[in-house]
């Protein structure tokens, strides 16, 4: 086991305190009530050894501290997956480093209040101290359900409350609960789990407490009958795609844009007011610039998350699973692998987050292993440049621009290569292990409230920011180093035939001269077949910062070469020495090469970090970085051999 | 199938129309007879989620591709595929 696997166990955080683990089924609510009790002081980590998330947070009630931690959601205590045996092991105390818990907490829809029983029967007959909170009794009510709380309670013979988590009705009443857990009862008769002894006894608690279902959610069976038709569905799916990546491109991208330039002429106005030329440019260059790449994400980040927030709380997410299911079952997925897919256009780590919903270990490994070939925002900058020295501008092929064709092909072969690396990891792991039934529930429509959507959306840019800022900075920072040292006095300079006065050729020397330098012209042996030349290697070798900054890296070599319009630099480039020695860099064969080894290569230290910290392991991350570098430089030589053929 | 069907009107389920929820067209109404998982643990969870004997089960729709079918059960919605699907044995409920 690797060091910071615990990072989330919940003997860390107060060892003293009472251990109260909310129990339930996954759409139940569970997650408003845990973010209600701990005041979204959560911490996540990983249930040893296993790729699960672990949530563990404290909760106070006056003096006292309750440490809250929110299990899996499961149907049912009788296990079919790896995620659902860590339910089942962390009641009976069988976990290795989780405490058990000393009182359960069951939380459970109203509305789906029959079927729930079940679950509260299993709960109930393993002997611990439990509390029922009953959710969504508002719903309950609107759709003409009835049910009396305190005659359930009375028939099961353990307090139950009803709360609105999202609304925090109730969330007081519930923390005095908790505060008197130690009078939970545990039932002295379980209830039987099984049969039509089971059935008898939900009929009779139901029967006592009054209870009338729900009646079907009009309002979710008419937009479902637009939604999920075979022809209407479809188009709106559609629509709901195309509406996903105008946000991506006329949005998200000039906020990006604004970002971006906020912080050059920041970086420029430190450059003017600072007098040494080497600080100015470690501080305009290096840390502004590095913080700048990270922070130009987050309005585009924080809107796609708006966006998810906003579909997956209405309920269209489960629909969009639902229409997309039989496609992904082609990759050995199932159609909630699909949204994680999605998020992953705009940035890999929530994508590989959002795979937390996959009920299915498999399903998530495989799911990991393919997001970072969805083609995500940071790509977008390099593809640009590329396809502008690639492409002409007025370029047509029918009635598209080719420039634009050439994009969609981009965008096309990450999302087709993430459906194949899918399928090739399902297949791998697939000889061991059960199959997982597949099932999925469907949530009427609801309109969610605006707390919980900002909590999604803040929360989410949170982690963005805290994953990558310290990562990505900390990158820049070295490359910027690599890429000015070691430093040459003037007389070093003038002995070499340069004026210390020119900026632009003491730059030029620098870069040339630089430990960056040298680590390129060492990878050259590596990058030589596809036609990079130890600039470019630079530039990739900075690029594994992030990606975009593959931009800005060969937009300062270029220019260190003669000042002037870069992407005119970049396009009269020449290599400078070996066989191909005055001939031109950026040929077709290359910036093919560079395309595919940009779309396939794991190039992003932030990636790497959070797959690590999902599987709680180094191996995956290693493995996801092998086989993508591995295979990017494979398919960058095929393009590079290809198009030479293509155009001689 | 047909040929076992007695003919009017009856308020009795027939055993001869024991068949699979992966058979029945969207709008039908059945009643859950047993859970045939090649697993206990499979089987084990469909009951879990509401398909228990005696339970009634509707079929609201399929996706657009045909797989997976959406059904109605014990007050909500969920969604199976037709492998699952053919795991729950059932009687249709004839209406009338």
């Amino acid at each position: 086991m690797s060091p910071g696997c615990h990072d989330g166990g919940g003997g860390t955080l107060a060892l003293a305190a009472p251990h109260i683990a909310l129990v339930g089924a996954p759409n139940a609510g569970k997650t408003s009530i845990f973010n209600a009790l701990t005041g979204l002081r959560g911490r996540t980590g990983n249930y040893p050894g296993v790729t699960v998330s672990r949530f563990v947070g404290t909760c106070r009630v006056g003096p006292d501290r309750y440490v809250i931690e929110d299990l899996p959601g499961t149907y049912g205590l009788r296990p079919v997956s790896p995620d659902e045996q860590i339910v089942a092991d962390a009641l009976d105390g069988h976990l290795d480093g989780v405490q058990r818990p000393d009182a359960l907490l069951v939380v459970v829809d109203a509305t789906t209040l029959r079927r729930s029983l079940g679950f509260v029967a299993q709960v109930l007959a393993r002997g611990l101290p439990a509390g029922l909170v009953v959710t969504f009794t508002d719903e309950l009510v609107r759709r003409q359900g009835a049910l009396d709380v305190d005659a359930l309670a009375e028939a099961l013979g353990v307090p139950v409350l009803a709360v609105v988590g999202h609304r925090r009705h109730g969330i007081a009443p519930l923390r005095e609960l908790l505060a008197g857990w130690r009078s939970w009862p545990v039932p002295v008769l379980p209830p039987p789990v099984d049969g039509p002894e089971r059935d008898a006894w939900v009929d009779s608690v139901l029967g006592f407490a009054g209870y009338r279902a729900a009646e079907r959610h009009r309002a979710t069976q008419r937009i479902d009958a637009v939604l999920l038709h075979p022809l209407w569905g479809t188009l709106v799916f559609f629509a709901v795609m195309v509406l996903f990546f105008q946000t991506l491109f006329t949005l998200a991208a000039p906020l990006q844009d604004v970002v971006a330039a906020g912080f050059d002429r920041l970086a420029a106005v430190v450059a003017g007011h600072v007098g040494n030329r080497w600080l100015a440019s470690l501080l305009g260059d290096a840390l502004i610039g590095g913080v700048g790449s990270v922070l130009a994400f987050v309005p585009q980040i924080m809107l796609l998350f708006l966006l998810l927030a906003l579909l997956e709380g209405v309920g269209y997410m489960s629909r969009a699973a639902f229409l997309m299911d039989r496609v992904m079952a082609r990759a050995g997925l199932e159609g909630r692998a699909f949204v994680a897919l999605l998020s992953s256009f705009a940035c890999a780590i929530p994508g590989i987050m959002a795979t937390r919903t996959l009920p299915s270990a498999r399903d998530r490994l495989a799911t990991m292993m393919a997001a970072p070939l969805i083609t995500c925002s940071a790509r977008l900058p390099v593809y640009v440049v590329l396809i502008g020295l690639l492409v002409d501008r007025s370029g047509r092929i029918g009635p598209f621009g080719a420039q634009g064709l050439v994009m969609f092909g981009m965008y096309l072969f990450g999302a087709v290569s993430a459906m194949l690396a899918a399928w090739a990891f399902k297949k791998l792991g697939d000889h061991r292990g059960r199959l997982m039934p597949f099932y999925l529930e469907m949530p009427p429509y609801r309109l969610p409230s605006a707390r919980s959507v900002a909590i999604t959306v803040w929360d989410s840019a949170k982690s963005f920011v805290y994953k990558c800022s310290t990562i990505i900075v900390a990158t820049t920072i070295g490359l910027w180093l690599l890429l000015n040292l070691p430093l040459h006095s003037a007389a070093q300079l003038q002995a070499a035939g340069v004026d210390p006065g020119d900026r632009t050729a003491v730059a030029a020397y620098t870069i040339d001269h630089s430990y960056a330098a040298g680590l390129g012209r060492l990878m050259a042996p590596v990058f030589d077949p596809l036609g990079f030349d130890w600039r470019i290697n630079v530039g990739v070798l900075s690029a594994q910062a992030a990606r975009e900054t593959f931009v800005a890296t060969l937009g300062q070599v270029a220019a260190a070469d003669g000042p002037g319009d870069s992407g005119e630099a970049l396009r009269g480039m020449t290599y400078a020495d070996g066989a191909r020695a005055g001939q031109r860099v950026f040929t077709a064969p290359t910036i093919a090469a560079l395309l595919v080894y940009f779309a396939v290569a794991l190039q992003c230290m932030a990636t790497i970090g959070v797959i690590r910290r999902e599987t709680g392991t180094w191996t995956w991350p290693l493995v996801a970085f092998g086989y993508l570098t591995g295979s990017a430089w494979l398919l960058a030589y095929l393009a590079k051999t290809l198009t030479g053929l293509l155009t001689g | 199938m047909v040929g076992t069907r007695f003919t009017g009107r009856q308020d009795r389920p027939e055993r001869a129309n024991d068949r699979t929820l992966a058979e029945l067209a969207p709008g039908a109404r059945a009643r859950v007879v047993r859970v045939v998982a090649p697993e206990p643990a499979t089987a084990g969870r469909l009951a879990d989620l509401g398909f228990t004997a005696g339970a009634v089960v509707q079929v609201l729709r399929r996706a657009p591709l045909r797989d997976p079918v959406l059904y109605r059960v014990q007050d909500y919605d969920i969604c199976l595929r037709r492998e699952q699907a053919a795991w729950v044995r059932v009687v249709e409920e004839v209406e009338g």
